[in-house]
């Protein structure tokens, strides 16, 4: 089960230098995506860096239960081995936790920072990420800004964009397979799934 | 975990099936179980909410099943599957979910005979109305559209007349319209043509027939690509709260997973023709060697076509893999590998000649079935088309000579030899 984030909107860069902002799912939005040419780590990079992890902390998160960041907060929660956390400056508690108003107040430096904010707020987010010393930065399925990921790398970060951790955690350990969504996983070792 | 995209033959034995972590078991285990014990009340809140993956209810969804639903993903190049009792309910849950009283379907009229009274009968009742299109123009196709539109649907390879869908230009006019096209590929199998990689959106299966392979079991699921945009005016459905999901927004929260996930948390919910663990197991086996058995059909198909094809008791021969054949350009543009091994031809002499070669076969089956490793025939319009009216028989390709073969793996000198023979008890006297 896969999870977008709440703002799906396609950062343009223009001819002129300009950049605009125009629905990913739009059909300008989606030929924007066909002309991508920033490609993040592959499925087995991102199950090592899946797999390596001990805490995430979820920029953007909202105590909705409608909002797809409540979906990934409540699965990360039950379905992980992770310590979460919830970063919302306008919220107290979601999923029964206290809300943290920025990474910098968190009680530690969480391995991976996953982001629920629009593209053009990912640059300011890195910034943030690499203040804190956080190494990963993963921004949800249906947002895109490459310059901000091409940033994060400079700053030796390891980026993943336009994925959703839910999924992809879920990819290899069980969970979408259990629904009837191809995984691509094939292995003849024993895995937990 | 190897960084290859695996071949088709690789994924037909392994996609869905990983060794179970504890028993170590390398075959697909059959969770033969109504339901699953939750770990707490939080986890039970959040399986049912859609907030977490996890096993429910096999109505819903099943670990079996499950694996059999990811390997017919995954050779269909899909994003998932949902795996249904049979081929009919697989369609039913797909039209269930996109159309509803008021709406309107346009379908091909060379459907299987069943597909068409689903759609005439009991969904007219339900007040979706369906027009259907002869021919395989996607321009008649395109003008049979109305603004309460919600789908278009035909077969890759039609049951019996073996036309052959231009499924490009059907998406093309689906797309027009920001509707999806939804293709019946049950005699084609992924194996022969992929719809999803033609601009098609959902391919629907019964899984009864060479999925499966042997006739042992009824099986029908539904596969997407994930690439339709549902989220469109056609299907507010998908981009609205739903009530009975805690205000959730189908397109919002699932994105690409949302038709299926859908199709499976409100369809399969209140429809309920779910696949069995036993029938899964049973298909999923079957699928391990569907590229096999479905070279050696369409290998057979070919040598019995063109064996009949020559001979002067045969009338004609309705297989696209001949060069007289209307779609024959067509079928090897979709088809390189062979138009299936399905296909129907006229004996001399009408129906009575007809029938007594139905009656003389000995090696091929006389049932209502397709699929089957066996050799099978049937006279389509006293059985399986035998609720058509003469007009729709017409429309459907379903002279009252014509005699549907379904071409087994069998010894294909064997195969020829029993319709010679049939043949020949046939015609005797005339």
């Amino acid at each position: 089960m896969a999870a977008t984030a709440t703002a799906e909107l396609e950062t343009v860069s223009l001819s002129n230098g300009l950049t605009c902002e125009v629905p990913s799912d739009s059909p300008l939005g989606k030929l924007l995506k066909s002309q991508r040419t920033w490609v993040g780590p592959n499925a087995k990079e991102r199950l090592k860096l899946l797999r390596n992890a001990k805490s995430v902390a979820i920029v953007g998160a909202s105590p909705n239960a409608a909002r797809a960041s409540y979906f990934v907060g409540t699965y990360l929660q039950q379905s992980s081995p992770y310590r979460v956390y919830f970063v919302n400056p306008m919220a107290e508690t979601i999923l029964g936790q206290k809300a943290y108003p920025d990474l910098a107040s968190l009680p530690e430096v969480p391995d991976i920072v996953d982001v629920f904010r629009k593209g053009s707020d990912i640059p300011g987010v890195i910034d943030e990420v690499v203040a804190v010393g956080a190494k990963n930065v993963w921004v949800q399925l249906g947002i895109w800004n490459q310059d901000a990921a091409v940033y994060g790398e400079s700053k030796g970060l390891t980026v993943v964009m336009d994925r959703c951790i839910k999924i992809e955690h879920a990819r290899f350990n069980g969970g979408l397979h259990l629904l009837g969504f191809d995984t691509g996983q094939i292995t003849a070792r024993k895995t937990i799934r | 975990m190897a960084d290859r995209e695996y071949g088709f033959r690789t994924r037909a034995i392994h996609a869905g099936n990983i060794p179970d972590q504890v028993t170590g078991a390398r075959a697909l285990p059959i969770y033969q179980t109504s339901a699953f014990v939750f770990d707490d009340t939080a986890d039970a809140a959040a399986r049912f909410a859609l907030q977490k993956y996890g096993n429910i209810y096999s109505r819903l969804a099943n670990p079996t099943v499950a694996a059999f639903e990811e390997r017919v993903a995954s050779l269909e190049g899909g994003i998932g599957a949902v795996a249904t009792a049979s081929g009919l309910s697989a369609q039913f849950v797909t039209f269930a979910s996109l159309a509803g009283a008021g709406d309107h379907i346009v379908a091909s009229a060379n459907l299987y005979g069943g597909s068409i009274t689903q759609l005439d009968v009991t969904l007219r009742r339900f007040g979706v109305e369906t027009t259907f299109v002869q021919g395989s123009d996607p321009a008649d196709y395109a003008a049979a559209i109305k603004d309460n539109t919600k789908l278009v649907f035909a077969e890759t390879i039609a049951n019996p007349s073996g036309e052959i869908a231009d499924i490009e230009g059907l998406a093309e006019v689906a797309h027009a319209h920001h509707l999806p096209l939804i293709i019946d590929s049950t005699i084609a199998t992924p194996y022969l043509n992929r719809p999803l990689e033609w601009g098609a959106d959902v391919v629907i299966h019964s899984a009864t027939k060479f999925l499966g392979g042997h006739g042992t079991t009824l099986g029908g699921v539904v596969v997407e690509g994930g690439r339709f945009h549902w989220a469109n005016e056609n299907f507010p459905k998908f981009d609205e709260p739903t009530p009975t999901y805690g205000g959730l927004n189908w397109h919002g929260i699932f994105g690409e997973y949302a038709f299926l996930t859908r199709l499976r948390a409100e369809q399969l919910r209140d429809i309920g023709p779910t696949l069995s663990p036993h029938s899964a197991w049973l298909l999923a086996q079957g699928v391990e060697t569907l590229p096999f058995r479905i070279q050696a059909h369409v290998d057979n198909a070919r040598i019995v076509a063109e064996w009949l094809d020559a001979d002067p008791r045969i009338e004609f021969v309705n297989w696209a893999g001949l060069p007289g054949h209307a779609h024959h350009e067509r079928a090897k543009k979709y088809l390189p590998k062979g138009p299936g091994s399905v296909f129907s031809f006229g004996v001399r002499g009408g129906r009575e000649v007809g029938q007594k070669f139905i009656e003389s076969v000995d090696l091929a089956s006389h049932l209502a079935n397709i699929g089957d490793a066996k050799t099978l025939i049937i006279h389509p319009a006293s059985t399986t088309h035998a609720q058509l009216s003469e007009q729709q028989l017409v429309e459907a390709g379903v002279l009252p000579g014509l005699v549907r073969l379904s071409v087994g793996i069998e010894d294909p000198e064997d195969i020829v030899y029993d319709l010679d023979q049939a043949l020949t008890a046939a015609t005797k006297g005339n």
